[in-house]
């Protein structure tokens, strides 16, 4: 099926955020692809716009079925999260599981102000009642395919599908 | 025979030993501590990752510092801990170690501690789940009589990391009663598993293995030459009751030979850490100047030590 061009999308939801966005928000990237997304936002977006990450692996809802990732990065948050206006950033929205997970974690470092979410592509098919602030894209896939988002060498980033639902 | 610490995906699923654990399995654990170790850095000193897991502290030895670490980890995974100090308990009644553990299992335990004076005992526990199916229970070594002390070893190996980034540039020292450490043991495996170079063994005849030479081990009786060049310098705790069985001529002398003093560090690196798994003999086997120096790293291994039991029980709990 034919993808939207990430970084057409990335630019699209920019032009959304700009001027809705707080000007003093926090942007904090879910790993891996929402990092990514996040540190792109914050640099096309006019304000003071610090980057976390949140890596929510030991706050998922599946550990009883598929144990612990591999590869857990740490989560860092170079910011008071304590009344703060905090944007969580994600690749793709699918389930809305990551988000409630990175939800939990964050409040783990204090109470924010507000927490708003930014995506670049919005697929449907929600099981938690989550909806986006921003989005970029919507699209509906298939259940059997995932949506990727990788980077290149040279920072470029690109949506590909692959077999095998998220 | 399959290892036993493995299930049949080649996944960990009790940790018994370094000893024959893949590189790849250590490293991952080794990984997986690092993202715990920031947690002690939040407002929320938890994850809930383990919430509605039960694991029990088996201690049939005592140990205040390892049944601690073994608790603050769990607790901060939000696992409930049930600490059993069972040499005081059943089997002083006559129950056998393994009727012990099938009555805590029917109290649904999810996970054991176990720190057991005779080598083997948590094997014979995770072999004996194994073979009754009850594959969803997990056994952790806490130490076993003189064979290994697998956590120890890990937390020793992320603190070596974690000061000295790469395994495959270094010396390390072990000094002292090398034969009856259990802690020396797990750190050997896990050194040479990871590609260090050179591993040695310093200390007097009566307290070296006949068999580090086959581990890859040199061994050294004179302290000055078998410190010189060391990016890392592990003490090991003097045991007191070695002092009784004519193994040692005297504390003094022990000190004077074999006893880190700011002199003999001198002879390794200058960037060179010194480690030490606790606790410490102040003027037996480590001079206070060096313990509380610069170059100890002794209380980062503790808080170290936390992390890694994270996540050994995580991935272990996973799988």
């Amino acid at each position: 099926m034919a993808l939207p061009d990430a970084e057409q999308t990335i630019a699209a939801l920019a032009d959304r955020m700009r001027g809705a966005v707080a000007f003093d928000a926090k942007f904090v990237g879910i790993y891996s692809g929402g990092a990514w997304v996040a540190e792109r936002l914050a640099a096309m977006i006019d304000g003071e716009h610090p980057v976390g990450y949140i890596d929510v692996s030991f706050y998922r809802d599946d550990f009883s079925r598929t144990g612990l990732k591999p590869e857990v990065k740490r989560t860092e948050l170079p910011f008071e999260v304590e009344g703060a206006t905090i944007v969580l950033v994600d690749d793709v929205l699918y389930t809305g599981r990551s988000v409630r997970a990175a939800i939990n974690e964050l409040f783990d470092f204090g109470r924010p102000a507000c927490v708003e979410l930014a995506v670049l592509v919005d697929r449907g098919g929600r099981e938690l009642p989550i909806e986006p602030t921003y989005a970029g894209a919507r699209l509906a896939v298939a259940r059997d395919l995932s949506i990727v988002l990788s980077r290149a060498e040279d920072g470029r980033l690109t949506l590909t599908t692959e077999a095998g639902g998220a | 025979m399959r290892n036993p610490q493995l299930n049949a995906q080649g996944e960990l699923t009790h940790l018994l030993t370094l000893e024959g654990l893949p590189a790849e399995v250590i490293v991952r654990i080794l990984d997986t501590a690092v993202p715990f170790a920031s947690i002690a850095e939040r407002d929320v000193k938890k994850v809930p990752l383990l919430r509605g897991r039960s694991v029990f502290n088996l201690f049939f030895e005592n140990s205040t510092r390892t049944r601690t670490t073994f608790e603050i980890a769990a607790k901060r995974l939000s696992a409930d801990v049930i600490n059993l100090n069972i040499g005081f308990s059943s089997t002083s009644k006559g129950e056998t170690l393994l009727d012990t553990v099938d009555n805590l299992v029917a109290m649904n335990a999810d996970m054991f501690v176990v720190r057991h004076s005779q080598s083997g005992a948590p094997h014979l526990i995770a072999a004996h789940l194994n073979r009754t199916g009850r594959l969803h229970v997990h056994v952790v070594n806490a130490g076993d009589g003189r064979h290994q002390h697998p956590t120890q070893g890990l937390l020793d190996l992320f603190t070596i990391r974690h000061y000295k980034k790469d395994f495959r540039a270094l010396t390390v020292g072990i000094v002292g009663d090398v034969l009856h450490s259990r802690v020396a043991r797990s750190l050997i495996h896990g050194l040479t598993t990871l590609g260090t170079p050179e591993v040695r063994a310093i200390g007097p005849k009566t307290l070296l293995p006949t068999d580090l030479q086959a581990l890859g081990v040199q061994v050294y009786n004179d302290t000055h030459s078998g410190l010189a060049g060391c990016d890392v310098v592990v003490m090991l705790r003097l045991q007191n009751e070695r002092m009784k069985g004519a193994l040692l001529p005297s504390v003094g002398e022990y000190f004077k030979h074999y006893g880190l003093t700011p002199e003999k560090l001198a002879l390794a690196k200058p960037d060179a850490i010194v480690m030490h798994p606790g606790p410490m003999n102040r003027g037996v086997e480590i001079d206070s100047a060096v313990a509380d120096g610069e170059r100890s790293v002794i209380f980062s291994q503790v808080t170290f030590g936390i992390a890694v039991r994270m996540a050994v029980l995580s991935i272990l709990a996973g799988n």
